[in-house]
């Protein structure tokens, strides 16, 4: 293991780490992902946290995260953000407060209804899989949100932000952009799952720290790979520091 | 104009719903990002993209466009090619960049969605 810092006074553990969940709350996810489902399957994965993570919508992360505490599991609360690039963010917050002022502004810059035929159902449910309602907004659709503002946004809510997916043309910041605009303030970057080694070395090359994660629309894609933190506990503060490398924190795929 | 005369006339490639190859097409729409397809791109227009992913699909139905032509000889992904099908959708696939094939819908006769263009 590539871990091990000599000297540290605080013991650091291994967290496995699946950030980029979706729940039935997003169109092209399946019903059936829903809180309980979702969690049962990230403990039978083995998981210690999973994100929450449905397109420009943060409906269902409550739900989820109340489904978690009686399993004993960490949700990292989160939206993946269509910019007006078509670039996708992930974006995470530790206080509920933050997420929601962000899923405002996503709102209030989101055209568009659903059309339910064409894009799929929009679900909300409670934390015991009862479906108690839908939203109309375009969850699929592009806000009209820049990436540099989206990022600013984000941080100066106090939350972190990853590009999805980076390997990927579509939707994936370097198909869309070219390349990733020097200067933005990314925390990490996003590998999916059919990244092969020689890629993820050219991906690390940009110099940000580098996560994996299932993007899972079905239960069966959770934890089909995940990231290993090395944190001193689990905690959106820790996952932060081991973006930053602080302390001996770490991040590995 | 039918979509199968343009289909034969430019040599493009039909890669699922060859069945619906009677869609009327009115006007062209060129356009990469899926968001201004949503917002710009009329009733029995043919798009002309490189975008393979499956949404174009889910685009081209709520926006009921008479076909997809992906450029560059860039091929649909499986799940794109199946989920036309099930739309009844038609995809073409050319070897032309969009430049050079827009210059030759329009020789055939085919315009663009603004009124304006007309007399530049």
């Amino acid at each position: 293991m590539p871990w091990g810092c000599p000297g540290l006074k605080m013991m650091l553990k291994e967290f496995k780490m699946d950030l980029h969940i979706h729940t039935c709350l997003s169109p092209c996810a399946q019903s059936e992902m829903l809180p309980t489902a979702i969690i049962k399957k990230a403990k039978e994965q083995n998981l210690d946290a999973v994100g929450i993570c449905d397109h420009n919508s943060a409906e269902n992360v409550s739900a989820v995260r109340k489904a978690a505490e009686k399993e004993g599991l960490h949700v990292l609360a989160g939206m993946e953000i269509c910019s007006r690039e078509e670039v996708h963010i992930l974006v995470f917050f530790e206080d509920d407060n933050a997420l929601m002022r962000m899923q405002t502004t996503v709102y209030k810059n989101l055209p568009g209804v659903n059309n339910e035929k064409y894009f799929g159902e929009q679900f909300i449910a409670d934390e015991y899989d009862k479906v108690v309602g839908s939203t109309k907004k375009l969850l699929i659709g592009s806000t009209t949100l820049g990436v540099n503002e989206i990022v600013a946004s984000v941080h100066s809510l106090g939350g972190l932000t990853v590009a999805s997916h980076v390997d990927r043309e579509s939707f994936g910041i370097i198909g869309q952009l070219g390349f990733i605009p020097k200067e933005l303030p990314l925390d990490a970057l996003e590998i999916s799952p059919r990244c092969n080694t020689d890629e993820i070395e050219n991906y690390r090359s940009y110099g940000f720290p580098l996560i994996t994660s299932s993007d899972a629309h079905f239960l069966s894609d959770i934890g089909r790979v995940f990231t290993k933190f090395l944190l001193s506990a689990l905690s959106f503060s820790e996952v932060a520091m081991a973006f930053r490398g602080i302390q001996g924190r770490a991040v590995s795929i | 104009m039918k979509l199968g005369q343009i289909v034969e006339k430019l040599h493009l490639e039909t890669r699922v719903a060859v069945d619906a190859l009677d869609n009327e097409v009115n006007n062209g729409y060129v356009s990469d990002l899926l968001s201004d397809v949503l917002a710009n791109a009329g009733k029995g227009n043919l798009w002309i993209t490189l975008q393979i992913h499956p949404n174009i699909v889910a685009i081209a139905g709520m926006k009921e466009l008479a076909g997809i032509v992906i450029i560059n000889a860039r091929e649909p992904e499986e799940e794109t090619i199946s989920k036309a099908e099930q739309e009844h959708l038609p995809i073409m696939v050319s070897s032309m960049s969009a430049f050079e094939l827009c210059g030759k819908l329009y020789a055939l006769g085919l315009s663009g969605t603004k009124d304006d263009a007309e007399g530049i």
